[in-house]
């Protein structure tokens, strides 16, 4: 589905991923831990093509296609999509013009599919007639996001800390639907969606099981693994120290 | 005719406007042919009934309580259809009713600048609108001032009263045909909101890249009452300068005022709306939405004065701008008088966030897709107040005009 070959990535100038390399198959779920400032953000970013995030070198290819110097709507048109961390304000513009925006309706009303769409996220008639993420709380934002997603259905999706911010009663309802937008809730078989999630708190994982995760140190993947054991190492380790374990892990396997 | 209003006038022949650029009224002629009256709105040559709907105005007539049209200098329409509302020129107004002397220039001073003085020594007519008390007709009549001969001015004096617990819904329509090179447009607009009544008027302009405009509108709402402005302006025009007061006189009465302006090519546009608050407990909101493209500029303002306990007034002017060229002076203004008042304001002046349309784009829209949404959405202004098919109706108006410039 996505693979990312020998990525260096420059933000205003700076390098932030370095010789970068991810391979993602068709139905595969990986998440991405790391603390914050080590690149996962832009790691997502320069994967959907935001044109601040410049590819100084390596390609990435989507479904077989090299898709390095697409435009982000080209990529989106490809089936991918996003959950944005911080998305934008933008007045004027509801979350309800957003999911007719996602669902590839143009000028239409509010009305019953994308209300239907709303209550799975117990998000109001009210609240899609809102100015798009204006004064929207941390969950709220979350719940959006998802929303836009679910109205969007693409087949690789990324999800930028989906869990920072989101309160108990939510979180539930989001791993849920993450589930359903990434088909985990078909056989292994049948699964044809896939999907990179980044968290640096994990606790979307008591809700979702990843096939894989990585950790990310200074723009690079410092160690990988299975994704309970790699959680387990974190948390009672850091970020720093499971990367070592990884290490004597992965030297014991290669022998 | 008073003949101190019109000394008054003499007097002010050459007092140019305090804002704007000074117009060669000159220039223009007041000299053109009469035009036919129509028997019915939309006998109206095919070639101009483009030119109305782009102002917003139903040649079929249909969904309005009212129509009046005037071509150039000449009144060619007018018929209401509903009772309790009444339309006519203000040239017959004046001389069916002898109370309307108490009408004329009360509101805006014949001698305010050399543009009120030319309206009263060569007016042409204008549209007379009344709804009697207690009538309420929410459907709405429309006026539309239109101009098909080149370099002409039109000097139209309107008023418009609502008498108490009445609802007036207007929808003014100021078009020029797409014939037409030049012309000048000076408009008067008296508006009277009576105790408990309340006018809406909508307003769209529609003008061509060589007209210059100078309109001057006054209001003035007694107790209760309610007036609601939307005025939208996204086609090209030359220099359109105006300041319309609105004095809340009465007690609690309300006034809102809310303006969409797309401006192009060169024009120079010096807009905004002012807020007396006299009486207590008034209120008044003055929104403004401006997007200045290519090399035009605009000036935009919003003044509120409070004079009267418990009123509250508020301002909220923001500018987007799409060119390196263009200009935008956002001026709000808030003067008080005393301490029991609530005044404030917030302006904001920008440019289209990179990350807006990136994020559209996450959507699946293309850049070119994406800038147009945002700016949209930058013009969305909520219509409160009008009755929902008004409401509709001026949805449609705006997608309309902004379908133009997209």
């Amino acid at each position: 589905m996505l693979e990312i070959k020998d990525l260096t990535v420059e933000v205003v100038g700076k390098e932030i991923i370095r010789d970068f390399n991810l391979c993602i198959e068709r139905g595969e779920v990986h998440v991405l831990f790391g603390p914050n400032g080590c690149g996962k953000t832009t790691l997502l970013m320069t994967i959907l093509g935001i044109p601040a995030y410049k590819v100084k070198k390596g390609v990435i290819t989507f479904k077989g296609v090299d898709i390095t110097d697409f435009p982000t709507n080209e990529r989106v048109k490809l089936g991918m999509g996003m959950s944005f961390q911080h998305p934008p304000e933008i007045r004027g513009v509801k979350l309800g013009d957003m999911v007719n925006i996602a669902l590839g309706r143009k000028e239409e009303k509010i009305d019953e599919s994308v209300i239907e769409l709303a209550k799975r996220l117990n998000i109001s008639v009210d609240f899609l007639n809102r100015d798009v993420n204006l004064g929207f709380s941390g969950g709220e934002v979350k719940r959006s996001e998802i929303l836009q997603l679910l109205a969007q259905t693409p087949g690789f999706l990324m999800f930028d800390e989906p869990d920072s911010g989101v309160d108990v009663e939510n979180i539930g309802l989001i791993g849920d639907l993450m589930n359903e937008l990434l088909g985990r809730n078909e056989i292994l078989s049948k699964r044809g969606r896939s999907g990179l999630i980044i968290t640096h708190s994990g606790f979307i994982m008591d809700y979702i099981n990843p096939d894989r995760a990585h950790v990310m140190l200074n723009g690079r993947i410092a160690c990988s693994g299975i994704p309970e054991e790699v959680a387990r190492h974190i948390m009672k380790e850091g970020f720093e120290r499971c990367v070592k374990l990884c290490g004597v892990l992965n030297e014991q396997g290669d022998n | 005719m008073n003949k101190e209003i019109i000394e008054r006038a003499q007097r002010a022949k050459a007092k140019k406007a305090l804002l704007g650029e000074d117009v060669d009224i000159e220039y223009y002629t007041t000299e053109t042919n009469e035009h036919d009256v129509l028997a019915s709105l939309d006998d109206i040559s095919e070639d101009y009934g483009q030119d109305l709907l782009n102002a917003g105005i139903e040649p079929s007539e249909k969904d309005r309580s009212g129509s009046f049209l005037q071509r150039d200098r000449s009144v060619v329409f007018s018929r209401v259809k509903y009772p309790g509302l009444e339309l006519m020129s203000t040239t017959d107004a004046i001389k069916k009713y002898d109370w309307l002397k108490e009408y004329l220039w009360k509101a805006i001073p014949v001698d305010m600048d050399k543009y009120t003085a030319e309206v009263e020594l060569a007016q042409s007519h204008g549209y007379f609108i009344r709804s009697e008390a207690g009538s309420k007709v929410t459907i709405p009549v429309q006026s539309c001032l239109f101009i098909t001969s080149d370099k002409i001015r039109q000097n139209v004096h309107n008023i418009v009263i609502a008498e108490e617990n009445s609802e007036l819904h207007l929808i003014t329509g100021c078009s020029v045909s797409h014939t037409v090179n030049s012309a000048l447009h000076l408009g008067v607009s008296e508006f009277y909101v009576k105790k408990g009544a309340k006018i809406t008027f909508t307003m769209v302009h529609n003008w061509g890249g060589g007209v210059e405009v100078r309109p001057r509108s006054a209001v003035v709402i007694e107790d209760d009452g309610v007036y609601i402005s939307n005025y939208i302006l996204v086609t090209p025009v030359k220099s359109l300068q105006m300041f319309p007061t609105m004095y809340c006189a009465g007690r609690n009465a309300r006034a809102t005022s809310q303006s969409i302006v797309y401006a192009t090519n060169d024009a120079k546009i010096d807009m905004g709306s002012r807020a007396v608050l006299q009486g207590e407990g008034s209120k008044a909101e003055i929104i403004s939405r401006v997007i200045a493209t290519d090399n035009a500029k605009i000036i935009a303002r919003g003044d509120v004065f409070g004079e009267a306990a418990d009123a509250k007034g508020h301002i909220e002017c923001r500018g987007l701008m799409l060119s390196d060229t263009a200009t935008i002076d956002s001026i709000p203004e808030l003067k008080a008088t005393r301490r029991d008042l609530d005044l404030s304001h917030e302006a904001a002046v920008g440019k289209i966030a990179e990350e807006e349309i990136q994020y559209l784009m996450a959507r699946g829209l293309s850049e070119g897709e994406a800038t147009s949404v945002i700016i949209r959405g930058f013009l969305n202004v909520d219509i409160t107040g009008l009755p929902d098919a008004l409401a509709k109706e001026t949805k449609k108006m705006f997608e309309m005009s902004l379908e133009k410039v997209m």
